[in-house]
């Protein structure tokens, strides 16, 4: 078990609360319909699997219910930190929102 | 596309039945089905359905100075910040999300209350009646805490949960929004589906502190 900081409930809480939603930052390809079956196929379906620093998306299901991504170490599973959509990662965080 | 429509046209209606339709709360049969195991003396833990309550979800943005002040007049309460609450005698306003709002309140008042919060409000917002969805079991007494403890993953002692503190969080396998609304006295608010899930656990939970089921004899005045 291991702790996420949720960055609208701005504590630390259960992983039990929260689901992974998979890679964060995903592009949609821009115009659907007239991009290629491989660039709709590699969104739609393949995602990448690295070693070390991931962002990823979460949803704090039995919390507040919002989204946000996580920065996390697939290699250690250390959490580097929080931040909001719209946010870059070097806005990663443990700590620090305003109520 | 067209802009974000901000004119709310709903029609709302008063969801409560006529007055010879017999209304059973989310735990009647639940808690017909409870047997106590010790009477009120041995008690350490009270176990109730706060039954039928009228029960409003009010979502907006809390940054909208037009919307808190909306909520605010219209209730008499104070738009509560982040996991936190506020309660008048009859009425509570919890937070659950960012911008979203749970307003306790008498059934019978929750059509009238609904139609004041669309009069004293504008723009981007919803008022929703969630009365039949979920309710309510209240949880008290001196081993109260200890049920809780061992029922969710957040701490719940003083300093981590105080008074007035709202927490939405796991109960079990399921999902409860926790108040605490004084120190030995909780309040849960569960969806109806899993209501008999969670008053089944919380019974059991309590057996071995021992159990009553009802309200403490004597009100904590």
């Amino acid at each position: 078990m291991f702790r996420i900081y949720c960055p609208y409930c701005g504590e630390l809480r259960e992983e039990e609360e929260f689901h992974p939603k998979g890679p964060a930052h995903l592009a949609r390809p821009a115009d659907p319909d007239n991009c290629t079956d491989e660039q709709w196929g590699d969104f739609l379906y393949f995602r990448d699997n690295p070693r070390g620093l991931h962002n990823e998306l979460w949803v704090h299901a039995l919390g507040c219910r919002k989204f946000f991504n996580v920065t996390r170490d697939t290699q250690t599973y250390l959490i580097k930190g929080s931040y909001r959509l719209g946010e870059s990662p070097d806005q990663a965080r443990t700590s620090g929102d305003q109520a | 596309m067209s802009e974000l429509q901000t004119d709310t046209r709903v029609s709302i209606m008063n969801q409560m039945p006529e007055a010879d339709v017999t209304a059973r709360s989310a735990l009647y049969f639940s808690q017909a089905a409870t047997q106590p195991v010790f009477g009120p003396g041995q008690a350490q833990v009270f176990l109730w359905e706060d039954a039928l309550r009228g029960q409003l979800v009010i979502r907006g943005d809390a940054s909208n100075a037009d919307f808190a002040k909306g909520v605010s007049s219209a209730l008499d309460l104070a738009l509560p910040g982040r996991l936190s609450s506020s309660a008048s005698a009859t009425m509570a306003l919890l937070w659950i999300a960012p911008d979203e709002w749970l307003l306790l309140c008498d059934l019978e008042q929750a059509f009238a209350i609904e139609t004041r919060l669309r009069d004293a409000l504008t723009g981007h917002y919803a008022v929703i009646n969630v009365s039949g969805g979920q309710t309510q079991i209240r949880l008290a007494g001196s081993a109260a805490a200890s049920v809780l403890q061992k029922s969710m993953p957040y701490a719940v002692s003083d300093a981590h949960f105080p008074v007035g503190k709202v927490v939405t969080t796991a109960l079990s396998k399921t999902q409860a929004t926790v108040r605490r609304i004084d120190s030995t006295d909780w309040e849960l608010t569960v969806r109806r589906s899993f209501a008999d899930y969670a008053w089944r656990w919380l019974t059991d939970a309590s057996r071995e502190y021992g159990l009553h089921l009802g309200q403490p004899e004597h009100d904590e005045t």
